[in-house]
């Protein structure tokens, strides 16, 4: 069981910087997060876009913003559960809680603050109506162990990277790769859309464009898939394995049945005081929380981060009194051991 | 500068007749949020940047007023699932005057 002060869910831009909040008020924090990499959005979505409402930062490139937060909060050591969905939450006797992830990772802390944006990233799933059926039994979204594909024959659907780079991969290691996409035209370095225009040349590659996979059949076990060409020409490809590669979208999943109050697919908060949900000790800060007059900014995450935290420290430490320190009065001293401090002016008198 | 009038089906497949402002910078995707016409969450979910696919959309009617597909435009549809010729994603078609009677259909939820 992993313990700490304080438990965010979610690791994007303002939950990144609630551990430099809970750090000043020596708080420890840990993150959980989906996707493998901490920044949420700004590392997923838009690592190379700039964003011009930072303040202090005329411009700065979203990846920069997580990079320099990773750097920030570093002095307070945050732990980290990557590439786990937040999926249970319970509470104990002792008020606290534990939150268990999909891989079943528990966490313990007094304290639970949900900063999930959107939600967490889930592959994006092709309309397929009985798809369900036949995930982990030959559709997979995701690629863990290529060498599961040794000599078997491989259905791989999508126009961008990753449909390239595993086509490109696989190739070597399945049977047969067949690339089914809905252009001629793909979206992917220029490098790996010539690696698998050679490829396709040579035969190691199947390339199947302006088509897409429409039907999936097999009685237990994926047999083969339908693919229908823009000239309606149908075509049915025997496969041991299809893999739908379209990227990932943001649902906020599990954390809408932990009994929150829930509003236009938000955590309903209170703005008036510190951000708690319907549920004392659970907080929802940045893009996931919604209140009257709410702005999904960054900058107003940060906020919500900080205020938070103030709330959190009296839930941990009823009996004590917290009086704010401006950092350059205060300085950082990190968990690690490292201190950061306003340089003293140096005096010296003349006799 | 004044309004103009947009017939929007909602993923339901019902129709809406909004106003459009042309005099505020905005886009067909913001215009459907700003109606609540989708639930939030599953449409303009990177803002407005063509980088996620959230709201396709299929032009109806007027498709051919319509600025062309940028490059990402074209490239974030390979995400969208059901892309038809007349897809397009409404953070990319900016309202102006020329749009006056546009109807378009908000793609399923991907």
């Amino acid at each position: 069981m992993i313990k700490t002060d304080i438990l965010i869910i979610g690791a994007g831009p303002t939950g990144l910087f609630a551990v430099f909040e809970a750090g000043l008020l020596k708080l420890k924090c840990h993150l959980i997060d989906a996707l493998p990499q901490p920044g949420g959005q700004c590392s997923e979505i838009y690592p190379k876009k700039p964003i011009y409402d930072i303040p202090g930062f005329p411009e700065i490139l979203a990846g920069d913003l997580t990079t320099n937060l990773m750097e920030q909060i570093k002095p307070f050591s945050p732990g980290f559960t990557l590439g786990e969905r937040a999926e249970t939450i319970e509470k104990l006797e002792d008020d606290s809680f534990v939150v268990t992830t999909n891989k079943g990772t528990k966490h313990n802390a007094p304290v639970v603050v949900i900063a999930g944006g959107l939600g967490s990233f889930e592959p994006r799933k092709p309309p397929i109506s009985n798809i369900a059926d036949f995930e982990d039994k030959g559709v997979n979204y995701f690629i863990k162990e290529p060498e599961f594909f040794r000599n078997k024959k491989v259905v791989i659907a999508g126009g961008g990277d990753s449909a390239l780079d595993w086509s490109i991969f696989l190739a070597d290691v399945a049977s047969e790769v067949s690339l089914v996409h809905r252009r001629n035209e793909f979206r992917g370095a220029l490098d790996s859309v010539e690696k698998v225009s050679e490829l396709s040349k040579i035969g190691k590659i199947n390339l199947i464009t302006e088509a897409e996979v429409v039907g999936l059949n097999g009685s237990n076990q994926l047999e083969s898939v339908l693919i229908k060409k823009k000239n309606s020409e149908e075509e049915i490809k025997e496969t041991d394995y299809f893999l739908p590669l379209f990227g990932l979208s943001p649902k906020l999943g599990p954390i809408a049945d932990w009994g929150l109050e829930i509003e236009k697919n938000a955590i309903k908060v209170d703005n008036s005081y510190d951000y708690q949900t319907n549920i004392p000790g659970i907080y929802a800060i940045g893009d996931v929380n919604t209140y009257p007059g709410k702005l999904k900014l960054i900058l107003c995450g940060f906020h919500e981060a900080a205020i938070m935290c103030q709330s959190a420290y009296q839930r941990i430490f009823p009996d004590k009194k917290y009086v704010m320190k401006y950092t350059t009065v205060g300085g950082v001293h990190g968990f690690d051991g490292s201190v950061k401090e306003a340089k003293k002016e140096v005096v010296k008198s003349i006799n | 500068m004044s309004d103009i009038k947009l017939t929007i089906i909602d993923r339901e497949g019902e129709a809406h007749v909004v106003d459009a402002p042309t005099d505020m910078n905005m886009n067909l995707m913001e215009v459907i949020r700003l109606h609540e016409l989708a639930p939030e969450g599953t449409i303009g979910i990177c803002g407005g940047m063509a980088m996620c696919a959230s709201c396709h959309c299929y032009i109806n009617y007027k498709e051919l007023v319509l600025p062309e597909k940028s490059f990402e435009e074209e490239d974030m549809l390979d995400q969208a699932f059901l892309v038809e010729e007349n897809s397009r994603l409404s953070c990319q078609i900016p309202i102006t005057e020329e749009l006056e009677g546009l109807e378009v259909k908000i793609a399923p939820v991907a």
